[in-house]
């Protein structure tokens, strides 16, 4: 893993490192089967375009966990995430597949995040951010918040 | 266009209905399907050589693992009983708060409960449900390592 981030290390308006990703049709497959949610929503036209959301969607879980993702990768080992919230405001359609294993050109999605709040609580030094999945577009589709505990220099 | 409310009273009387417990080892496995699907390559989750090294000794699941494992296996939660079938339904959002690290081999039971139901309508003058459920997570020696408020939507 990468250096371990220090509370001291950050600042309101620090960026939280950035974190690409990028949906498939197969990511949807694979999620259904690691997370037991067999919705056909997330991979059957039919279903989804009778359910009015045009075509299958990506899992609302799957963002967060990319978001999850985002916070765990920035603060290290060390750190704790505390608290964790997400909407989900806006759908987000995977790529399609052009081989067994490669998608198609098309969006990549970025969870971003930026430092909000920096205090300390008793013994614990805190930093709340404000995160977000942005699709190709720019646009925040699914806009959170986390709290973490950052180990400290002391 | 006036149309028919979404919620009923039926579906009101249903708030505070908890769920059965529910029970889901954290196995490798378990752990290894789940951030493979991310594509989540921490070593903390799978490199039990390099998770010995770490201040917790041995390999972690991501704090989101349990919420998202059980509430896909069906188990501990509730849905709302109702004799209108609804057009569709997506997932709202969340809300996670962690108090213990869930480690490879603990033993986490969920319950899940119906907190509330509200119908409010879209800016394109859809009626739509909101549907609030409160999942508590307590490991094997009954300490309370997560919770998670989570909303859907349906119509």
């Amino acid at each position: 893993m990468a250096k371990q981030l220090f509370w001291e290390d950050v600042e309101v308006d620090s960026e939280v490192t950035p974190l690409p990703k990028v949906a498939t049709r197969q990511m949807m497959v694979k999620w259904a089967g690691a997370s037991g949610d067999f919705n056909p929503l997330h991979y059957d036209d039919s279903f989804a375009e009778a359910s009015g959301v045009g075509k299958p969607i990506v899992h609302g879980a799957l963002k967060r966990a990319w978001l999850i993702q985002l916070m765990t990768d920035w603060i290290g080992d060390q750190g704790t995430l505390k608290k964790f919230a997400c909407q989900y405001r806006a759908m987000d359609y995977p790529r399609l597949m052009k081989t067994t294993s490669e998608p198609h050109e098309g969006e990549t999605w970025w969870c971003k995040g930026k430092v909000t709040k920096k205090y300390v609580e008793g013994d614990e030094h805190l930093v709340d951010c404000e995160i977000g999945v942005e699709n190709g577009k720019g646009e925040v589709t699914t806009p959170g918040t986390a709290t973490v505990i950052l180990p400290s220099r002391g | 266009m006036a149309e028919k409310a979404l919620v009923t009273a039926e579906m009101m009387s249903q708030i505070g209905t908890e769920s059965e417990d529910m029970v889901l080892e954290v196995e490798k496995s378990v752990v290894k399907r789940f951030v493979e699907a991310v594509e989540d390559p921490n070593p903390l989750w799978q490199d039990e050589k390099y998770a010995r090294k770490t201040i917790y000794g041995g390999l972690m699941a991501p704090p989101n693992l349990l919420c998202t494992v059980i509430a896909g296996a069906g188990g501990g939660r509730v849905r709302v009983k109702s004799s209108t079938p609804r057009r569709g339904g997506v997932a709202g959002g969340d809300d996670l708060e962690l108090f213990q690290p869930v480690r490879v081999g603990d033993v986490i039971t969920s319950r899940a409960k119906l907190v509330d139901i509200q119908e409010r309508v879209g800016k394109d003058g859809t009626r739509r449900m909101y549907t609030i459920v409160e999942t508590t997570f307590k490991n094997q020696k009954g300490e309370v390592v997560a919770t998670d408020r989570s909303t859907s939507i349906s119509w």
